[in-house]
C-alpha cells in the first residue's frame, strides 16, 4: 500500500483554503484541513471536507465522445482532436476568424486559463474570449 | 479584495453588503465573527435575513435593487453630520463636488421610502461606518449581479473615499469572490478586453509585446463578454463555440433561450470533468482534468496566487493544458510546454504584476499580487498612499430601478443565490453524498403570509414562472425572506433557476440582472 498527503487549494470558493488531500493506492480516501494556509489555519466548511467525494466519483468522463446520428460515441483522443480541429478551420475558412467564439471557467488553473485565451486570441485573432465572472 | 482576509479581524467596523457570507464562504465569514468578537460593530445589508444577518448587531433590510440608494442616503447622513474625512478627500480624491450635489438629493426620509429601511437604522449605519477607525465594505454578487451592478460597486467606493476607509490596513472595499478562481481567470485576461494582468488590449504597446511573445497577429478590438455571445449566435455571427469547464445551460440567465442558442450551432466543442446540460448540445465533449489532478496555481480572492498540486494521475489521461495545446497545434499553432511551471513563467514574464513569482516561491504560502521582483514581498493590501489611477474618482451616481418589477401578473419579487452545501450549478457538489444529502432537492423560499394566502403548505410542490420560463420548486416557508419576495437557489440544472432570471445587463460590466425579477407562484396542476 502506498499512502501520500498532498498539500493543495480548495476548488470550490475563492477563499482559497489549503486542504491535504490523503490518497491511497492512487485513491482519494479523505480531506483534510492545512494549517499552513494563510486564509483558513486550519479550518475548512463542509464543502472542503467533502471535496474528495466527487473527484473519483463514477460519473466523470474519461474518454473523448463525437456526436454520430443525434448521440454521442466514445472515439479515442486522436479522433476527437482531428475532428475539432478541422471542424474549427472549417468555420474559420468559410465564415471567419470572428464566427467562433470562447468561454473559459473560473474553476480552471492560471495555467489553463492562460492558454486558452491564448489559444483563441493567437490562433483566431479575435478577442471573444471570457468566462463566468459575472455569474 | 483591496484588502485581505486575516485584515478583516482587526477592523473596527464591518458592512458586508449584498453578500450571504457564512454560506457562500464559510471561512471567509469566520473572520467576520472574529471581527465581532473582538469588538467590531457588524452591520449586514440584505434583502434577505440570512444566517449572517441574524448575528449582526444592525441587520439592513433593504429592498431588492435599491442599493445605490441606501448608500446615497448613508453618505447624505454622513456628509450633513460632518462625519466625513475631510483631509483624505482634499489629499488623495477628485470630483467631490458632483458627488456633494447627488447625495444631497437623498435626504433620510426619501431615503427609506425607497429602500424600505427605517431612518434610525439608515442613521447608526452611517455613524458606525464613517466614526470607527477602520472600517471595512464587504460585498459579492449581492451587489453586481444587477442590471446597475457598476453603479453599485461605484457607490461602495464613493462611501469608502468620503470615509477614508481605503488604503489602510483593515479597510477598503472587499469583493469576496465565489467561484474559487475568478481572480485568476481575470488575472489571466480570460476577458474581452484585457490581456494578462489586466493589461488593455487597446494600448498599443501591450498589443505589441504579446504579438512578439506568442509569434501571432492579435486584434486591438474588444471581443464580446459571454451574455452577449448568446445574442451573437442567436444573430448567426457566431457558427461555432468552445466552452472550457463552464455550463451556460444552466448558469445563465433566460435558459430557454441559451438551448436555443447551442441548438443554432454548427459546431459546439465542450471540455468538462462531467457531462452537463451544456456537454448534451455539443458536437465534441472533450474529458477534462479536475483540481486535484492539476499542476498549477489559483488566483483566491485576497489575489493569492496558490498551488495546485496533483493528488493522482489525469483521470482523462492528459492534462488540460495539454489538449489545449494539441489542439492548438493541430491547428497549425504549434505550443509546446512541457509542464504547469512552464507555462506560468512564460504568463510571469509578460506580466508585471506577477513579473516576481514563480513555483519556488508560491510553494510555501503563496504570494499576493502586485509582486514585480523576485525579491517583492508581495501586497497585502492596495491603494496605500495612492490609488491606481492616482487620485481617487468619485463618481456621482442616481438611484435607477430594477430592470423589471413585479405586476399584477407577476407579483413576487424574486431573487436568487447559494446554498451552503452547493456550488454553482452543482456538477461537483450534488455528486458529493454528503452534501447531496442536505439539500437533495430545490426549495423556493416564502414568506408564511404569502403562503397562507396563496394555500400553499410547507414542503408542497409549487410553480414558479416568470415572463421567460417555469420551474417546479418544493415550498420552505420561512420568514427569511419577506412579504412579497421569494428566493430559488441556482444549483439545480433540472429545475433551474434561471429558467425565470432576466438576461438585462448592467450596461458597462454586462453582468446579468440575476438577483431580481418578477414571478408568478401557483400550486402545481
Ligand atoms: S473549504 Fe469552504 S470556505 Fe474554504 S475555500 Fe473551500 S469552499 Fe471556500
Amino acid at each position: 500500500m502506498e499512502f501520500r498527503s498532498v498539500l493543495t487549494t480548495c476548488p470550490y470558493c475563492a477563499v482559497g483554503c489549503n486542504m491535504l488531500l490523503q490518497v491511497l493506492d492512487d485513491q482519494i480516501v479523505s480531506t483534510l484541513p492545512a494549517k499552513t494556509g494563510p486564509s483558513n489555519e486550519g479550518s475548512l466548511c463542509i464543502k472542503g471536507w467533502n471535496v474528495h467525494e466527487f473527484v473519483q466519483h463514477q460519473d466523470r468522463l474519461t474518454t473523448p465522445s463525437l456526436r454520430q446520428n443525434d448521440s454521442l460515441k466514445a472515439v479515442t483522443w486522436d479522433q476527437a482532436l482531428d475532428h475539432a480541429a478541422s471542424e474549427l478551420t472549417r468555420l474559420k475558412d468559410t465564415y471567419g476568424p470572428e464566427s467562433v467564439a470562447f468561454v473559459g471557467s473560473a474553476r480552471c488553473t492560471n495555467e489553463e486559463t492562460y492558454v486558452f485565451q491564448k489559444f483563441a486570441r493567437a490562433v483566431f485573432g479575435h478577442n471573444h474570449v471570457d468566462h463566468c465572472a459575472r455569474l | 479584495m483591496t484588502n485581505s482576509f486575516k485584515e478583516l479581524e482587526s477592523a473596527n467596523c464591518i458592512l458586508a453588503i449584498g453578500t450571504n457570507t457564512t454560506v457562500a464562504h464559510p471561512i471567509g465569514s469566520m473572520r467576520l465573527m472574529r471581527a465581532k468578537s473582538n469588538g467590531a460593530k457588524l452591520i449586514v445589508a440584505d434583502p434577505r435575513r440570512t444566517q449572517i444577518a441574524s448575528l449582526a448587531h444592525l441587520h439592513i433590510q433593504h429592498r431588492l435593487g435599491t442599493d445605490v440608494a441606501l448608500i446615497n442616503g448613508l453618505m447624505h447622513i454622513i456628509y450633513k453630520n460632518g462625519w466625513h474625512n475631510q483631509a483624505f478627500i482634499e489629499e488623495r480624491t477628485e470630483n467631490f463636488p458632483a458627488l456633494a450635489e447627488v447625495i444631497e438629493q437623498f435626504p433620510p426620509e426619501r431615503t427609506s421610502e425607497i429602500t424600505g429601511v427605517p431612518v434610525d437604522q439608515l442613521k447608526q449605519a452611517a455613524e458606525w461606518y464613517s466614526r470607527s477607525e477602520s472600517s471595512a465594505i464587504c460585498y459579492v454578487l449581492g451587489i453586481t449581479q444587477h442590471s446597475t451592478g457598476t453603479d453599485n460597486v461605484k457607490s461602495l467606493a464613493n462611501l469608502s473615499m468620503l470615509c477614508g476607509q481605503i488604503g489602510r490596513p483593515s479597510t477598503g472595499v472587499n469583493p469576496i469572490r465565489g467561484q474559487n478562481n475568478v481572480q485568476g481567470a481575470c488575472d489571466m485576461g480570460c476577458l474581452p478586453n484585457v490581456l494578462p494582468g489586466y493589461q488593455y488590449i487597446t494600448v498599443p504597446e501591450n498589443l505589441e509585446k504579446f504579438a512578439k511573445a506568442w509569434n501571432a497577429k492579435l486584434s486591438p478590438t474588444p471581443g464580446l463578454t459571454m451574455v452577449e455571445q448568446i445574442d451573437a449566435i442567436l444573430d448567426g455571427k457566431f457558427k461555432g463555440l468552445v466552452v472550457f469547464g463552464a455550463n451556460p445551460v444552466t448558469s445563465y440567465p433566460d435558459v430557454n433561450r441559451v438551448e436555443k442558442a447551442m441548438q443554432a450551432l454548427e459546431f459546439l466543442l465542450v471540455m468538462d470533468i462531467f457531462p452537463t446540460p451544456t456537454s448534451a448540445f455539443a458536437h465534441v465533449v472533450l474529458p477534462a482534468c479536475s483540481f486535484a489532478e492539476s499542476d498549477g496555481t489559483y488566483s483566491s480572492s485576497e489575489r493569492r496566487v496558490q498551488r495546485v498540486r496533483p493528488a493522482i494521475p489525469p483521470i482523462p489521461g492528459k492534462a488540460n493544458w495539454e489538449t489545449l495545446q494539441e489542439l492548438s497545434t493541430r491547428m497549425g499553432y504549434p505550443l509546446k510546454y512541457t509542464c504547469g511551471e512552464d507555462i506560468f513563467n512564460e504568463m510571469a514574464s509578460l506580466t508585471p504584476a506577477f513579473g516576481g513569482m514563480s513555483f519556488a516561491r508560491l510553494n510555501e504560502k503563496g504570494l499576493c499580487w502586485p509582486c514585480p521582483t523576485a525579491d517583492h514581498p508581495g501586497t497585502q493590501y492596495l491603494h496605500q498612499g495612492r490609488f491606481s489611477r492616482g487620485l481617487g474618482m468619485f463618481n456621482a451616481i442616481d438611484y435607477r430601478p430594477p430592470a423589471e418589477a413585479p405586476d399584477k401578473d407577476y407579483p413576487f419579487w424574486l431573487t436568487t443565490g447559494t446554498l451552503f452545501t452547493h456550488y454553482l450549478t452543482g456538477t461537483m457538489t450534488r455528486r458529493c453524498p454528503t452534501l447531496h444529502h442536505e439539500n437533495p432537492v430545490v426549495e423556493v423560499e416564502i414568506n408564511p403570509e404569502d403562503a397562507q394566502r396563496l394555500h400553499i403548505e410547507a414542503g408542497e410542490e409549487i410553480q414558479a414562472t416568470s415572463r421567460r420560463g417555469t420551474i417546479k420548486a418544493r415550498a420552505l416557508v420561512t420568514t427569511k425572506v419577506r412579504p412579497g419576495v421569494v428566493f430559488i437557489p441556482l444549483h439545480y440544472a433540472e429545475n433551474a433557476a434561471n429558467r425565470l432570471t432576466n438576461a438585462a445587463l448592467d450596461p458597462v460590466t454586462k453582468t446579468p440582472e440575476y438577483k431580481v425579477c418578477a414571478v408568478n407562484l401557483a400550486k402545481s396542476a
